[in-house]
């Protein structure tokens, strides 16, 4: 799920991780609000059934084809009408990035050396019209989302990418559109048994993707599809989906809620309001004319300096970690020499940056590189340490002496220009590195074609120059894995569209990542991330600065309400309305 | 009087053609000079970390890779006498006048558009009736009564008006007439037909903040042309006759004064149906100004089409519908049949 990633780092803001620790979901008691209170526990608790649930947001899903999407927010939402094989535990905090099961008996069982993998569905589910859903439909949804010639484009391609699979086009493919389908067999209408290419331990977390949710074929619309999908969930759409208008869904009474363990469905009917502006909708969320931003990118500038000082909000206001690391890559193929970007590393001034980035309600220093919540994970790793996080100067100086650049050296570093955030970054980092001597020009490219054409293009970046760039990740599934190998794998170094942007390509992290694909127990996986985070500070790759956070703010008559780590938002499937209307 | 309108028509079907070519150029033939290959345009259309087989499919099925000619020929063709799209395994016939389907959300432009229009057609038609009224007779009283306290402070909000933009004012309204003190009900559109009331209660604060920045024109507008009429000899020959003021002002003044009024209003209201834009953003009304303007950011190429062609229609029609009242208000322009 680059989606998590890309969703919001490309819009620029945060969207929202918890930040850790604390745990379990309070079942009972009082907690109608506090600071901060629904990163780590459920406020508001209720079972209390009824109510029309308002979202509303400035942007537009990118599809409401659960095959066809990848912004976080969108799969948040989808599940209201879409049931995928697993799906992330409803629970606050690291809690919540635990598997569990949703149209799925149990868990996947794999084979010894992880290449295949089975998993079982429950019997009598049904669509919204009554039809039974069988295994082959969720076989059938997966290919029309990874091999249907570019079809549907705005998803992941995990499938693509991790199936023993040769093309095909679903499409293009006649009478039967599964033909030559064969890396997934239903051997009955209950079983699924995925060939994988390679061995792949973390497989299960893919099959939390809404690209597992079933579509029959004969549904199947393409494109269209999105218009009107058909619900495997607690809803289904009252008319149809009106790109940039809204959408409204009601309650699908063929759901079944004992086969059904994420989802409450509390509301009667949820209604979705678009191209509402994003101080429209802060000004709605507080004044209880709205009751969730769907975007879930937290308040906007505005509303946020209202809020941050505003005494009486404050139990009303949660400022979870956002689930993205903002960092700066260091090109190696431009500032070759180990020992120059380590002094990069040193000069920086963390603190400065951090300022730059929103202080303390903007995020946490990071000096490491995976998220906090994920396993393995050690922020306390420091490897260029300095009194207050100013930037060690002395140490810059001896590490630029050693790469034959005493006087410094001058380099660009590009930074995407529709985020202010980035752009302080940038111009912190230039201050802090013109301290020894290395003159920074900053460059801005436009957002939309950041990695695509910049300073994701190889060859761009050679002919510029370019030896910086501003960037923000987030995790793909809730592991080291699943967060940092897109980043720092050398097999991942694009042409374009290349996110390991900094072209690290360093054997020693290839190779544990490799070992980690076949690594059955979670605890060693997690030792081995914890290494190649080291390695990859080592290796001067990534200078990270902040994990971000987001300002959300609370209704309060919003129900059942946590900040739900894997959705990077308030766990949509669990919230309900304290009102009748 | 036919030959007229059939002659302005073909004038304007002239200059439609005209804009639509204008238009592809600046969205087709632009960001080719600018370097940007058929990839790169693909780019906007898929997902966030696009693989080249999935540009490569975009590229295919939008055409992207074919010369602007021929993407011009197609687009004219649909537009005449259709075209049929594909979808997955289903196949769409697109009526002409067919402006294609949305690059980003897949939805036919057309019937998108005609869905938004009645927002903006209740924008616009609310908002022109309060500015003209509105403006015409704070111009009428200011005139007549030139260099009062009514006269100063009148022109004084009018220059207040027109320098103030709709994110501003609007922005304010909402703020405190809908946010702060309920005033007003929160903005989100009612169509007329479901029910009249909501749909008058929404309507009126967007209605009040457009019609302010036109009004403060047109009162302008009537005070200078009334200050230039009074002071003509037939208003004086008007008055030594004996004619009541009123008559004066209302039959002689006004009238004379009020063809340059029409021919603004009708350049008004073609460009407000184009959609006002900033009126339509701010309030959250889904209106036609609101998908152009969401179209032109995501680089959404047949709406942006579609919206500029559509909005060229409004400004000819009106603009034909103005010729046509001006010998109505403006006896000395008639044409002899």
């Amino acid at each position: 799920m680059r989606k998590r990633t890309l969703g919001f780092v490309a819009v620029g803001a945060a969207a929202s991780l918890f930040l850790s620790a604390c745990g379990a979901a309070t079942e009972s008691g009082d907690n109608e609000g506090g600071f901060d209170l629904g990163s780590t526990e459920v406020v508001n608790p209720s079972e209390e059934q009824g109510g029309t649930l308002r979202y509303a947001m400035a942007a537009d899903f990118d599809s409401t084809d659960p095959g066809d999407t990848y912004y976080a927010f969108s799969w948040n939402f989808s599940r209201y009408f879409a049931r995928t094989l697993l799906d992330f535990s409803p629970e606050p905090g690291e809690a919540g990035n635990e598997l569990v099961t949703d149209l799925a008996v149990d868990l996947p069982e794999p084979n010894d050396d992880f290449t295949e993998w089975t998993i079982e569905i429950q019997d009598g589910l049904t669509y919204e019209d009554g039809t039974e859903i069988v295994a082959e439909h969720i076989k059938y949804a997966i290919a029309r989302s990874n091999f249907g010639g570019g079809t549907l484009s705005h998803g992941p391609d995990f499938f693509a990418q991790f199936l023993d699979q040769d093309d095909i086009d679903v499409y293009e493919n006649g009478a039967d559109p599964l033909e030559g389908f064969d890396s997934i067999e239903t051997p009955d209408d209950h079983t699924l048994l995925f060939h994988l290419e390679d061995s792949f331990s973390e497989f299960p977390y893919i099959l939390t993707q809404l690209q597992t949710a079933p579509v029959p074929p004969e549904a199947d619309r393409g494109e269209l599809y999105s218009e009107n999908v058909l619900s495997s969930g607690p809803y289904k759409f009252d008319g149809s989906y009106e790109p940039g208008v809204g959408l409204n869904l009601e309650r699908n009474e063929e759901w079944d809620p004992e086969t059904d363990p994420i989802r409450p469905a509390l509301p009667d009917r949820i209604e979705v309001e678009l191209g509402v502006s994003k101080d429209e909708v802060d000004e709605r969320l507080t004044n209880g004319e709205l009751d969730v931003d769907l975007e879930s990118n937290g308040v906007g500038t505005s509303m946020y300096g209202r809020l941050v000082d505003d005494e009486s909000v404050q139990d009303n206001l949660d400022n979870p970690i956002a689930g993205s690391l903002r960092y700066v890559n260091i090109h190696a193929p431009i500032i070759d020499d180990l020992a120059c970007r380590q002094a990069i590393m040193y000069a920086a001034d963390r603190e400065s940056m951090h300022r730059a980035w929103g202080g303390d309600m903007g995020g946490d220093i990071a000096t490491s590189l995976l998220l906090p919540d994920l396993a393995g994970a050690d922020t306390d790793l420091d490897l260029y340490p300095s009194e207050d996080g100013t930037g060690d100067l002395e140490a810059a100086e001896a590490k630029l002496e050693d790469c034959g650049e005493e006087d410094g050296f001058s380099t660009t570093i590009a930074v995407r220009d529709t985020s202010e955030r980035d752009i302080d970054t940038a111009e912190a980092l230039q201050e802090s590195l013109a301290r020894v001597g290395i003159e920074v020009d900053i460059e801005q490219y436009p957002a939309a074609q950041f990695f695509g054409q910049y300073a994701g293009s190889q060859d761009f970046v050679r002919d510029n120059e370019i030896g910086l760039s501003v960037s923000g990740w987030g995790a793909d599934w809730p592991t080291g894995y699943g967060f940092a190998s897109a980043i720092t794998h050398g097999e991942n170094i694009q042409e374009t569209g290349n996110y390991n942007t900094a072209e690290l390509d360093d054997p020693e992290i290839n190779e544990l990542w490799d070992q980690s694909l076949t690594t059955e127990d979670p605890d060693e996986r997690a030792d081995l991330y914890g290494q190649i985070e080291k390695l990859v500070m080592e290796n001067a790759a990534i200078l990270p600065a902040v994990f971000d956070r987001s300002l959300f703010y609370r209704p309060d008559d919003l129900t059942n309400v946590y900040f739900h780590p894997a959705f990077m938002g308030y766990d949509f499937m669990a919230l309900g309305v304290d009102r009748d209307q | 009087m036919l030959t007229y309108i059939l002659r302005r028509l073909g004038a304007g079907l002239l200059l439609l053609a005209v804009v639509t070519m204008v238009t592809f150029w600046i969205f087709y033939v632009l960001p080719r000079w600018a370097g940007v290959t058929p990839q790169g345009m693909a780019a906007m259309y898929v997902g966030r970390a696009p693989t080249p087989e999935a540009l490569a499919a975009t590229v295919d099925r939008l055409g992207l890779d074919q010369p602007v000619a021929v993407q011009f020929v197609e687009f004219v063709r649909g537009l005449l006498f259709g075209q049929e799209f594909t979808f997955g395994r289903e196949t769409v016939e697109c009526a002409a006048p067919c402006l294609g389907y949305s690059f980003i959300t897949n939805s036919p432009v057309l019937p998108q558009i005609l869905d938004r229009l009645p927002v903006t057609m209740s924008l616009a038609a609310g908002a022109a009736v309060i500015w003209v009224i509105g403006g015409v007779t704070v111009g009428v009283v200011s005139a007549v009564k030139k260099g009062s306290v009514f006269d100063r402070i009148a022109m004084s909000t009018a220059l207040v008006g027109v320098s103030m933009p709709i994110y501003f004012t609007g922005l304010l309204a909402l703020a405190f007439l809908v946010h702060q003190w309920g005033l007003f009900p929160v903005s989100r559109y009612v169509p007329l037909t479901e029910d009249p009331v909501s749909w008058f209660q929404v309507m009126l604060l967007p209605w009040i903040t457009l019609a302010f920045l036109h009004a403060a024109q047109y009162a302008r507008q009537t005070r200078a042309g009334m200050l230039e009429t009074l002071n003509e000899d037939y208003i004086r020959t008007a008055r030594a006759k004996g004619l009541s003021e009123r008559k004066v002002i209302f039959k002689h003044a006004l009238r004379p004064t009020l063809t340059p009024i029409v021919t603004i209003l009708g350049l008004d209201i073609g460009l407000v149906m184009g959609g006002a834009i900033l009126t339509e953003k701010v309030f959250s009304l889904n209106g036609v100004g609101a998908y152009a303007i969401d179209a032109i950011i995501s680089n959404d190429l047949p709406v942006v089409i579609g919206v500029t062609l559509l909005g060229a229609v409004f400004v000819v029609l009106c603009n034909l519908v103005v010729d046509l009242l001006y010998p109505i208000v403006d006896p000395r322009v008639r044409i002899n049949a």
